[in-house]
């Protein structure tokens, strides 16, 4: 088991490292850590940013001193229980792999010697941690895709991809929570908007929780869209 | 028509606040004022709320047309600003007529100048901010700059403010071209020789003309590492310095990304960043080490230089 590590990030944040790989196991004790930090409530604390494999934790030095935060860190640190995170809840977000939304299939089809079908198939039956939200508003690091799925990215970059756009980036996959230039080889899109400023939580998802992609026609595509146009569509959140 | 119109935008001009806070762990970079001090400084002389949006405008300043009568003043870099033809001082609240035309002009010292209004802009919220993320699109206006034509309202204009003779603050010197800026060493510190540490310390080091709201690309000796500077992305901090594998520094500035992959050796502590976002391409920076505490101990002092010049401004609000 790794050492917890307290990093200094700058003279009002402390970043806590719970290793130096990406795994369930390292993912589950940031996503505990930020939940118990959270618990316990501590004034002073601005906000947090968890990623693949620690907490950066911003606080106000002029409410709450430096060393009181460091006890705190390492307290709750220690008392660490993965099982604090809870129930995994996981969210079905529908996914359109046929044309128009899926200019890279072929080349992701070439790559992995799998036909349509099959990239579909696996593409679409693992749930996906969200390991953490970065690089845009929403943007989704996922881990856990296939690795026979894994296709490079490509060779030179679109200028501009439309929200919802699902694509393979190397080993990784995910889906673009709004139009910006991008590398990834793209397969397929979904008429849900992760980020939504309209909605009361613009962002749909939080770091910790598991993304399945649920493969629906075009004609569904064009109906769920209509519907998320008028506000009135709510993607299956399943908790277990 | 109300608020005021932009004749000519300038060199690149947004609208910024604090910065979008609270929601980095979802993906949301801050953006928000290069140089927070000027934007409360502007905010104290005209009563304002501190976080209240102003215009931040870079190295040349716009041009803009008052549609009704307001309070307005100017913090930060010297534009040489002129209403209706006459120069304005800075750091302190002026009147402007419907019809007057506020003009800046280049950066004569500094290099970012803020616009204030009495009673804020007319900007939405967009996750508690008004600021523009120009990598996001989004805040401010169509999260973009601003354009010629763009209108933008008041939100409670003021033909005069209470005492508004005494509502002058001390004008701050931006004209050094070398200066120290302190720096708390962590994060990846570990990742660096201590060569590569002593080189950071001991050499100067320029602000290159790729330098922008995102980050400062430092020219100067490479800073030498053990291995690698990739890391397992993790998350940055304002005024984060990283170090890609070239060794040159970049300083990550207001509208930097939540996370990245690069090792870092330290951040810019809070005191030094205004100073810091005013100086431009071309100024050189040497790097001095402090503790967290001093660095804490600075910013405190600054705080609360900055609440009791705001009480004796405003306490009869």
């Amino acid at each position: 088991m790794e050492q917890v590590k307290i990093l200094i990030a700058g003279d009002s944040a402390y970043t806590v490292e719970f290793g130096n790989r990406i795994c369930e196991e390292i993912g589950g004790k940031v996503t505990a850590f930020q939940k118990a930090l959270e618990d316990r409530n501590i004034k002073g604390i601005r906000e947090m940013i968890p990623t693949f494999r620690s907490v950066t934790v911003f606080y106000d030095p002029l409410i709450l001193p430096g060393e009181k935060l460091v006890r705190e860190l390492k307290e709750a640190a220690e008392n660490l229980s993965v099982k604090q995170t809870g129930k995994r809840k996981i969210y079905h977000i529908p996914v359109c792999y046929e044309e128009p939304f899926c200019p890279d299939m072929n080349t992701v089809m070439e790559h992995t010697k799998f036909t349509r079908e099959e990239v579909i198939r696996l593409h679409s039956e693992r749930e996906y941690r969200i390991y953490m939200l970065g690089f845009l508003p929403g943007f989704a690091y996922l881990g856990g895709m296939d690795e026979r799925l894994e296709t490079p990215r490509l060779k030179s970059p679109r200028v501009k991809i439309e929200a919802g756009s699902v694509g393979i980036g190397g080993n990784q996959t995910g889906i673009y929570p709004l139009a910006s230039p991008g590398g990834w080889q793209l397969i397929g899109r979904s008429p849900v908007r992760p980020y939504d400023e309209r909605r009361t939580d613009p962002i749909l998802y939080q770091a910790g929780d598991y993304i399945h992609f649920e493969p629906i026609s075009e004609k569904e595509y064009q109906q769920i869209a209509l519907a998320c146009e008028k506000g009135d569509y709510q993607c299956e959140i399943e908790e277990r | 028509m109300s608020g005021f119109l932009v004749k000519n935008p300038g060199a690149l001009t947004t609208v910024q606040d604090r910065g979008r806070m609270g929601a980095q762990g979802l993906g949301f970079g801050t953006a928000g004022a290069m140089d927070l001090q000027s934007l409360f400084l502007l905010n104290i002389l005209l009563g304002n709320d501190l976080n209240e949006a102003a215009l931040e405008a870079t190295l040349l300043g716009p041009e803009i047309t008052f549609l009704e009568d307001n309070c307005f003043a100017l913090t930060g870099a010297d534009m040489g600003a002129t209403l209706d033809g006459v120069p304005v001082p800075r750091y302190e609240a002026v009147t402007a007529k419907e019809g007057s035309v506020l003009k800046l002009g280049f950066a004569k010292s500094g290099v970012r100048a803020y616009i204030g209004f009495a009673g804020g802009m007319e900007i939405p919220m967009v996750m508690g901010s008004k600021s523009t993320s120009l990598k996001y699109h989004l805040g401010g206006v169509e999260g973009r700059a601003l354009l010629s034509g763009d209108r933008i309202s008041f939100t409670a204009p003021r033909k005069e403010l209470r005492h508004q003779k005494r509502r002058k603050l001390d004008v701050p010197d931006f004209s050094a071209k070398e200066q120290d800026i302190r720096v708390v060493l962590g994060m990846q510190q570990e990742y660096f020789t201590k060569e590569g540490i002593r080189t950071f310390f001991e050499s100067p080091y320029e602000i290159s003309g790729q330098s922008d709201r995102m980050g400062y690309r430092l020219e100067g000796e490479p800073v030498s590492y053990e291995d690698t500077v990739d890391i397992i992305s993790d998350a940055i901090v304002p005024g984060a310095i990283q170090i890609p594998s070239n060794g040159k520094p970049i300083i990550l500035m207001a509208d930097r990304q939540t996370t990245g992959g690069y090792a870092k050796i330290g951040a810019v502590i809070s005191a030094d960043l205004p100073r810091l976002a005013q100086m431009g391409p071309g100024a050189v920076i040497h790097f001095k080490e402090v503790s967290v505490e001093e660095a804490q101990e600075l910013f405190a002092k600054e705080r609360k230089e900055m609440i009791k010049q705001n009480r004796r401004m405003n306490r009869w609000l």
